[in-house]
């Protein structure tokens, strides 16, 4: 509330300020409904849901063999990825101060993983090498960013104590990551069941992880067994905790290498350096014809670059918004003390359902009952984003639910939602929409490969053309959206930021 | 509450109750019983219990008893008038109190501003409780205790954070409004001037229960100072081990 005391006049109240940032963001959504292609295509899209409803109440097992392959090649790709990120981002962490540090690292997490798979797949094929790098990349910028966070939360003292003679490593390895360690290691914890959603949607590219199969039976309309695959990677992420053992890590990493898809992709570093070098620009560039490239710039920037980039922000502020509201209608039925000691269970399993569903399997299933508009797109992202943060909502009000604020006089009910809880959590609340303001940015740009009119459309169908020079500036100005959405929500989040809300953004 | 209009209708009864966390007894063999219209200071040095038995006596009337715990249970983001406001919600029905979110109730948006006024709040009625200074948010809780509008006031050293003078008055109006009230204090004066009844407890035990009128303040300092219990003397738990202690 510092900063925001010394942004205001010291007579105003901080409800006002954050009620005023909601509308602001809302009046922004309501606007964006003008201009975004959100229509409803589908004539009967109850039908198409009952079967699919259907399908997930009556799994059907008929091939156990190959879905339990795409699990394992699943739990492989992330494992091995995450076992890799984490110690490289713990290292970059440790230079972090260094501005060429930060920016190399926000260029890798601003792009999408499945957009990293894209490009490596025209190095190495749809290989190991893709899927490992595809998750591996992208991570490691995200793992050093919040390492890095984590570190500037550590008292100072015991490094100041250390001789300054000692070089930063050293000073990092006696005392920061010691102080750290279990938000270090609970962060990696919370990543790699990223992991797993990212290497099951990796899948849609073609890698044989779960998205493959899904995306498959979801097409061939198997509704049954699209069901046992989307259960059997529920399972897979509610039982993390029972079976990921810190002392069966080393076992688990074996079994993956071994379990990896035998085509181990290999390029030569010539291929590597050509496309880098060549296959990236456009022709007229290359050749220096700087009459034509600038041509080529404005003739992909009225016909890809700016439609791309206008749905990409209208359907991401309408799911920003949307993301909100599930949140607020959801998180009740998921704390204890608004649902009761028995009744929350029922909402925190539909909490987790949301949670661990990737947005992109949610939006494949929207897009069958909807038709192909930016609608599916919308729900998907504000339903997991919202569950997601509705979860962490709950879990804060459960942990201060006897906390020093709590009251044995405090109203029940709707009254306890309107007057104690939801005021109580605005904060954090807030923080956290904001914190996944990029990350829905990033989502709602990626929808395109469904066939969404947002960027990630236009940079499928240029891998498509093997046009790499138009999807290599549509990546970049993707990233570049990204990273200026990223330090606007931070901005925001400062607002928005009690100290709870800090640690709770920190960890999500 | 059994009978309001009769003197010696008994309100809190406690016999010989005993409450421990874990290891430590925070409560031993309290038997106390308050009757309606008593005004009682709880007095002893801190970590005796007298939190502990405030709680234990407001759950046996939670009904009719103004509560107004140490930390205050305000809400950061709610306004100084919502957070008194959440004192009438037993009385407004949900509708209205879900409008009074968005609009203040004009009658209670009065009743509240006469409130505020004598707690010296009313130049911060429209501030977010997170603004506030110690002092001024004790003065919201204790807005929210008068606001309950109950014949029984239970606080918990109710006017610590405010300075002297404004105490003396505020207690002097808490009192006033309440037919009962039980109040633990940590000013021992404040207790022999404004209460009839004074209990002292000290490591869970009553040590003191006797009128005001007979106690004075050497005779309560005593009950502070003796040291007379194994507690005071009691050794660090060796649990640290090797650790160097250098505090």
């Amino acid at each position: 509330m510092i900063a925001l005391s010394g942004l205001l006049p010291s007579r105003g109240s901080s409800a006002r300020t954050l009620n005023g940032v909601c509308l602001l963001m809302i009046g922004g959504a309501l606007l964006a409904l003008i201009g975004a292609d959100i229509q409803l295509y589908s004539v009967d899209p109850w039908q198409e849901l009952s079967r699919i409803g259907l399908g997930l109440l009556q799994p059907g097992w008929r091939d156990f063999p190959t879905l339990l392959e795409a699990v394992g090649q699943t739990v492989a790709f992330a494992l091995l990825a995450v076992a890799l990120a984490a110690p490289l981002g713990l290292l970059l962490a440790t230079v972090f101060h260094w501005l060429p540090v930060r920016l190399l690292c926000a260029a890798l997490r601003s792009v999408h993983e499945l957009f990293w798979g894209l490009i490596f797949m025209q190095l190495y094929g749809l290989s190991a090498t893709t899927g490992l790098l595809a998750i591996l990349v992208p991570f490691t910028g995200v793992f050093a960013k919040v390492f890095a966070e984590i570190f500037e939360q550590q008292s100072p003292e015991p490094a100041r104590t250390v001789p300054p003679a000692a070089g930063g490593l050293k000073r990092h390895l006696y005392t920061l990551i010691p102080q750290s360690w279990p938000a270090l290691v609970s962060y990696t914890r919370y990543r790699f069941e990223c992991a797993l959603r990212s290497s099951a949607i990796l899948g849609f590219i073609g890698l044989p992880t779960l998205g493959f199969h899904l995306e498959t039976a979801f097409k061939q309309g198997q509704y049954s067994e699209a069901g046992a695959l989307l259960w059997a990677f529920l399972l897979l992420i509610a039982s993390i905790r029972f079976w990921l053992r810190p002392r069966l890590i080393p076992l688990y990493l074996l079994a993956a290498l071994w379990l990896l898809p035998e085509t181990i992709g290999f390029s030569n570093g010539g291929y590597l350096w050509q496309f880098i070098s060549s296959d990236i620009w456009p022709a007229a560039v290359r050749a220096g014809e700087w009459g034509a490239a600038l041509d080529w710039y404005a003739m992909m920037f009225n016909e890809q670059l700016w439609p791309g980039l206008v749905q990409t922000l209208l359907l991401t502020q309408i799911a920003l918004v949307l993301s909100g509201v599930v949140v607020l209608a959801t998180y009740p039925f998921a704390s204890r003390a608004l649902a009761g000691p028995v009744l929350r269970w029922p909402g925190r399993f539909l909490l987790l359902v949301l949670r661990s569903t990737p947005e992109m399997v949610l939006a494949f299933v929207f897009l069958l009952l909807f038709g192909p508009s930016g609608l599916p797109a919308v729900l998907a992202l504000a339903l997991h984003n919202g569950g997601l943060i509705a979860f962490l909502v709950a879990n804060d009000s459960d942990a201060e639910r006897n906390g020093p604020h709590a009251r044995p006089d405090d109203p029940k009910g709707l009254m306890r939602y309107a007057y104690i809880e939801t005021p109580r959590r605005f904060p954090a609340l807030l923080a956290l929409l904001f914190y996944r303001w990029e990350v829905i940015l990033r989502e709602s740009a990626i929808m395109g490969i469904l066939g969404i009119a947002t960027l990630g459309f236009y940079i499928d169908s240029a891998f498509e053309e093997i046009r790499y020079d138009r999807a290599f500036l549509l990546i970049a100005v993707t990233a570049l959206l990204n990273m200026l959405v990223d330090s606007l929500s931070r901005r925001l989040r400062r607002l928005a930021r009690s100290d709870r809300a800090g640690l709770l953004s920190r960890r999500h | 509450m059994t009978d309001r209009t009769g003197s010696s209708a008994v309100l809190f009864q406690l016999a010989r109750q005993s409450l421990s966390y874990g290891e430590q007894r925070v409560l031993d063999d309290i038997t106390l019983t308050i009757r309606h219209g008593e005004k009682v200071a709880l007095l002893g040095p801190s970590g005796a219990g007298k939190s502990t038995l405030l709680n234990l006596l407001y759950r046996q009337q939670p009904e009719c008893s103004a509560w107004q715990p140490q930390g205050g249970g305000l809400v950061d983001l709610l306004s100084v008038y919502q957070n008194i406001f959440i004192g009438a919600l037993d009385r407004v029905g949900s509708l209205p109190a879900l409008w009074n979110l968005l609009c203040p109730l004009p009658a209670h948006r009065r009743a509240i501003e006469a409130l505020a006024q004598l707690l010296g709040l009313q130049e911060k009625l429209w501030q977010s409780a997170d603004r506030l200074s110690g002092g001024q948010r004790q003065r919201v809780a204790i807005g929210r205790a008068l606001y309950r509008q109950q014949p029984v006031f239970l606080g918990d050293e109710p006017v610590s954070s405010v300075d002297p003078l404004q105490a003396e008055a505020l207690l002097k109006h808490l009192l006033e409004k309440h037919e009962t009230a039980v109040v633990s204090l940590h000013n021992r004066q404040l207790a022999l001037d404004h209460f009839d009844r004074v209990v002292v407890l000290r490591d869970g035990r009553i040590c003191c229960d006797c009128p005001a009128s007979e106690l004075n303040a050497a005779r309560l300092d005593e009950f502070y100072q003796q040291p007379d219990s194994p507690a005071y003397e009691r050794p660090e738990p060796a649990s640290e081990g090797w650790v160097i202690r250098t505090s």
